[in-house]
């Protein structure tokens, strides 16, 4: 598959989602320029469950002692500072109806620099950093924020399509106060040259939403010296049942 | 209402920080709830990864933190210390499609199951239903065949089975929350 083909079928499904005229939020389960979707996705309909009783609108609780002060900061993690651009990533998490979701455990996880993961199964040729992993977690505070300290990821290679690169992007896990609010993602970095060309990226068919994976350069968060800041809410869906409670 | 994020899928790198040692065993004890996760192929998926959530024997549903407690000198994740039950487990499937979960009998007929996997943009919920309740609403509305995705199978005493297929004949049922 070439790029040329990837990129017409992702415009072909984009056109198709704006004619159908419905509003979705998530990645599209199947969505066949992300060739691995196409065996991975069920093909019933969801079966909906409206159980005010259900386990799922309760969820795991986190606390002090499942982090360590260091998790939030991935560049203290090894004995020397990782090569790359420093960076600060901050934003809240808040639910549907902008409640902070307190006290909740965020886990994040990037490629180095040079775009390597440090994990067995990638390949890429480039180099691995001995002073970097990329895995970094730490619990929302009283107002949702989170807050990370790590360096800015590269582009990254892959085996989607000839010549496939994802942009460059740091993966967030988050949890809410119901199971259901689970969400994990991917969080981009503005003005990425390869958003048209990334079928994950694009698997979001809607703009609007895609344009809310992508943080904003914040200058106020910027250290003289040191780092340049980027700011990222996230906001956890869930069930109508979550937004009401008390 | 404020639109969500939206949601993007686990990829295939996330196996150096979601899982950890002994993610799958909420205690110790009780039983063992083991299966397979199959594509669209019937083909085993290596990569996923499953969480689960449960009520505590008595039906309750506060969990307790402590399922990643650290060392506090290494930082290492030493995991539950045992007494409380958390209530929630993550495994990752090994080469085979496997996974493993070591709990107790919760207090409610299912254990809640959602499952990330390269290839999978969004995650999906299912329910591994450890006894047939005729009350319980959403066994309920299913016919029989699609119920019986839902059921794990106890092979013996204290183990039971329970598979994920993702896409094709005996496809699991998955849900939504509203």
């Amino acid at each position: 598959m070439t790029q040329e083909q990837i990129s017409a079928e992702i415009a072909e499904l984009h056109e198709a989602y704006l004619k159908e005229g419905a509003e979705l939020h998530h990645a599209a389960r199947d969505f066949a320029p992300y060739r691995s979707s196409a065996l991975r996705h069920p093909r019933q309909p969801l079966v909906v469950v409206d159980d005010p009783e259900a386990a799922e609108l309760a969820g795991p609780v986190f606390g002090a002692t499942d982090v360590t002060a260091l998790d939030a900061d991935l560049t203290r993690q090894h004995r020397g500072e990782p090569l790359g651009e420093r960076i600060t990533i901050t934003g809240r998490v808040l639910d549907r109806a902008g409640r902070p979701v307190r006290g909740q455990l965020v886990e994040v996880w990037q490629a180095n620099a040079s775009g390597r993961y440090a994990h067995q199964r990638d390949d890429h040729p480039a180099p691995l950093d001995p002073n970097f992993t990329g895995v970094g977690r730490c619990l929302t505070d009283d107002e949702g924020r989170y807050a990370f300290t790590t360096i800015k990821p590269g582009a990254y290679p892959w085996r989607n399509h000839v010549n496939a690169w994802r942009p460059a992007h740091i993966h967030f896990s988050v949890f809410g106060t119901a199971f259901t609010q689970r969400l994990i993602t991917q969080m981009y970095f503005p003005g990425d040259p390869l958003f048209p060309y990334d079928p994950i990226f694009n698997s979001v068919l809607d703009e609007r939403a895609r344009r809310r994976l992508i943080a904003a350069y914040d200058h106020d968060l910027s250290v003289p010296e040191w780092s340049l800041g980027y700011r990222w809410d996230i906001v956890l869906d869930g069930p109508s049942a979550t937004w009401t409670e008390s | 209402m404020t639109h969500p994020t939206p949601s993007q899928t686990v990829g295939p790198f996330y196996g150096y920080a979601l899982p950890f040692a002994g993610g799958g065993d909420l205690a110790s004890g009780g039983i063992v709830v083991h299966g397979h996760v199959y594509d669209g192929a019937g083909e085993p998926v290596p990569d996923a990864l499953l969480e689960f959530w449960q009520a505590d024997p008595a039906g309750g549903l506060r969990g307790a933190p402590g399922t990643l407690r650290r060392d506090p000198v290494t930082g290492a994740i030493v995991g539950r210390h045992g007494l409380d039950f958390t209530g929630f487990g993550r495994v990752a499937t090994d080469a085979d499609g496997h996974w493993m979960l070591r709990t107790l009998v919760p207090g409610l007929p299912y254990i809640s199951v959602c499952v990330f996997a390269r290839g999978l943009g969004h995650h999906l919920y299912t329910r591994a239903y450890l006894r047939f309740d005729e009350t319980d609403r959403l066994l309920a509305g299913l016919g029989p065949q699609r119920r019986q995705t839902l059921l794990a199978r106890e092979e013996r005493q204290g183990v039971y089975v329970f598979d994920v297929r993702l896409q094709g004949e005996r496809e699991t049922v998955f849900l939504d929350f509203r």
